[in-house]
């Protein structure tokens, strides 16, 4: 009976993870879509103003209405949306590849190189995250690639870790053994025998870091000292629509409410959390 | 019970000494790390470094060569890069952050003015989230999968899915736009901790109860815990004796991992509450480019971290005799 119940526990929490991962799935598809078709289907540039028709309501010209400036804030929102999601799939890309590959360097061979790469990864997280990236921001200020940098610089870590720790027990396991004493190269073994068992909780790591990513960006955004005006970013638009609540508060709630959906499709999308 | 306590002691000092000289590297590190990029903020800054200061510090107007040449002097710009960065290292050894390029005043005085503001606010939200998080996370992990447990899911879901700026930006509008019961930004009275902080704690509270939960869940689950209620204890005496202490750890563990976030929190939060603290000054530090004052703002802030984590350590160290052990 207690067995039984276990079993119903266990696949029913299974299916509600992947209910809960398809839901992620949609909603970040749906942003996809708002994203990237927008300038397909509405021809209105993100930085046209048009002051004769400020903090409009949403109408037919404008779907989503137009900010203090009489900038359409559909235009502005999916081009806000097309820059989050791209700076978090570059900087996602960018941390995974090195973290991977030097994770199952320090887990493969240990000894003075595991120490080296270990104490790299410890320097980089000596700081929190959005310190050093600020720091990064103060050396070259509004610069997309500064802040790329410093969130890659950041990212990596988390992958480093958690493949060196993976690839650890995963080397000293009986069936890579056997795979090592027939004569398979690295390259094999890697394919084979390590990224099968790393690809779930890489993938998870780059769902979080996405978020990771966009939520900085936006973060320093809403400072100001990330990117600089006119450019669309989410953080910048909070900033800025901020004052116009009284008269626009529909305004206002577009970039707050963009940055949480995309953020918790993201984090539904990752499930749960490996840390 | 003389002989268990006094072997009680050395246990518990046994293995301190691996537990704070990784984190004294660190605290080395962060330091080492801000001299060197604030240095590389000096020498890498677009046209000249000295004039622009210049003209931060007496207005664009007011700029002439000379005082240029003061600014270029007092931040050795006219050395060699290596000896001034070797220069530049002395003095952060020795403590000496210079003064402050906008207000002139040193950067130490400024510092410990707007330390105070941010470890207030700090241990106001840390307190608050210890109060709001583990204890619904613990009522949910007495009942997995319950209504309670669902519930307070879903709310941890979106909270996470909030950034910290965004839930201050709702809760201004909430509770100082709308309903006019509380100040939006300011510092002063204890009205004005109640947002910034609640910011902060919302936040840290939606993750610590989750892994109150997952840890009361995991306690609850394991033999010992069976064993304390078969040998007869109540359900509330084997929560109090066996359950809170063990579930203690990972909670307690995870607030290391929290710090990150409530010091990525400080700097944005007290920027949107115009909080007088460490974070505000960094944000208009680099705002100004005040580079003293990002060197200080940004050290003091890595430090604190630092610190925060070795109390988190130490209080481990004292919860969890398995890890004097092993």
């Amino acid at each position: 009976m207690s067995a039984t119940t276990l079993f119903a526990a266990g696949r029913a929490g299974r299916r509600r993870l992947a209910t809960r991962q398809r839901l992620g799935l949609g909603l970040l598809g749906g942003l996809l879509a708002i994203a990237w078709l927008t300038p397909w289907l509405h021809d209105a540039d993100p930085a046209r103003q048009q002051l004769a028709r400020i903090l409009e309501w949403p109408s037919l010209a404008a779907p989503l209405g137009t900010d203090h400036l009489g900038r359409d804030l559909l235009a502005r929102t999916a081009s806000a949306l097309r820059l989050s999601l791209g700076m978090a799939l570059l900087s996602v890309v960018s941390a995974a590849v090195p973290g991977i590959l030097l994770g199952v360097i320090a887990g493969w061979r240990g000894g003075w190189v595991d120490r080296v790469l270990g104490s790299l990864a410890d320097a980089c997280l000596a700081l929190p995250g959005l310190l050093l990236v600020l720091l990064l921001v103060a050396i070259a200020p509004g610069n997309f690639w500064a802040l790329y940098v410093g969130i890659a610089l950041v990212l990596w870590i988390e992958y480093f870790r958690v493949v060196r720790a993976r690839t650890r027990v995963l080397v000293a396991s009986p069936q890579l053994e056997a795979s090592r004493l027939l004569g398979f190269g690295p390259g094999y073994l890697f394919r084979r025998h390590l990224w099968p068992e790393l690809a779930p909780q890489v993938l998870t790591l780059a769902a979080f870091g996405a978020a990771s990513a966009i939520l900085a960006m936006a973060a320093l955004g809403f400072v100001s000292v990330g990117l600089r005006p006119p450019t669309a970013e989410l953080g910048l638009m909070m900033t800025e629509l901020l004052p116009y609540y009284h008269e626009a508060p529909w305004a206002m709630a577009q970039p707050i409410l963009a940055l949480c959906l995309l953020v918790l499709s993201l984090n539904l999308l990752a499930g749960k959390d490996p840390r | 019970m003389d002989a268990i306590s006094s072997r009680r002691f050395p246990a518990l000092a046994s293995g301190l000494g691996r537990v704070l000289l990784p984190r004294l590297f660190q605290a080395g590190l962060v330091a080492w790390l801000v001299g060197t990029l604030t240095f590389v903020l000096t020498r890498t800054l677009p046209g000249d470094m000295a004039y622009r200061i210049a003209a931060g510090r007496y207005g664009h107007d007011m700029v002439n060569s000379a005082a240029a040449e003061a600014v270029r002097a007092e931040l050795a710009l006219d050395q060699p890069a290596l000896l001034a960065y070797l220069h530049w290292l002395g003095d952060l050894l020795r403590f000496d952050l210079g003064n402050s390029l906008v207000s002139g005043e040193p950067v130490i005085h400024e510092l410990s003015h707007q330390l105070g503001h941010s470890l207030g606010l700090a241990l106001v939200a840390v307190l608050l989230s210890l109060l709001l998080g583990p204890p619904l996370g613990l009522a949910a992990g007495l009942r997995p999968g319950g209504w309670w447990d669902r519930i307070s899911e879903g709310l941890a879901s979106l909270l996470r899915a909030l950034p910290p700026f965004a839930l201050g930006l709702l809760l201004i509008l909430l509770f100082s736009v709308s309903l006019g019961w509380l100040p939006a930004a300011g510092h002063g009275r204890a009205a004005h901790f109640v947002l910034p902080a609640l910011t902060l704690a919302l936040a840290l509270a939606a993750v610590s109860s989750r892994v109150a939960r997952n840890a009361m869940v995991e306690v609850s689950g394991s033999a010992y815990y069976a064993f304390s209620r078969t040998k007869g204890l109540g359900e509330r005496l084997s929560f109090l004796r066996h359950g809170l202490r063990n579930a203690a750890v990972p909670i307690v563990a995870y607030l290391g991992v929290q710090f990150v976030y409530l010091i990525e929190g400080v700097v944005v939060v007290e920027t949107l509450f115009a909080w007088p603290g460490i974070g505000h000054a960094l944000v208009h530090a680099i705002v100004a480019r005040d580079v003293p004052m990002i060197q200080g703002t940004a050290l003091v802030m890595g430090l604190m971290f630092v610190a925060l984590n070795t109390l988190v350590d130490l209080l481990c160290h004292g919860l969890d005799p398995r890890r004097r052990q092993s």
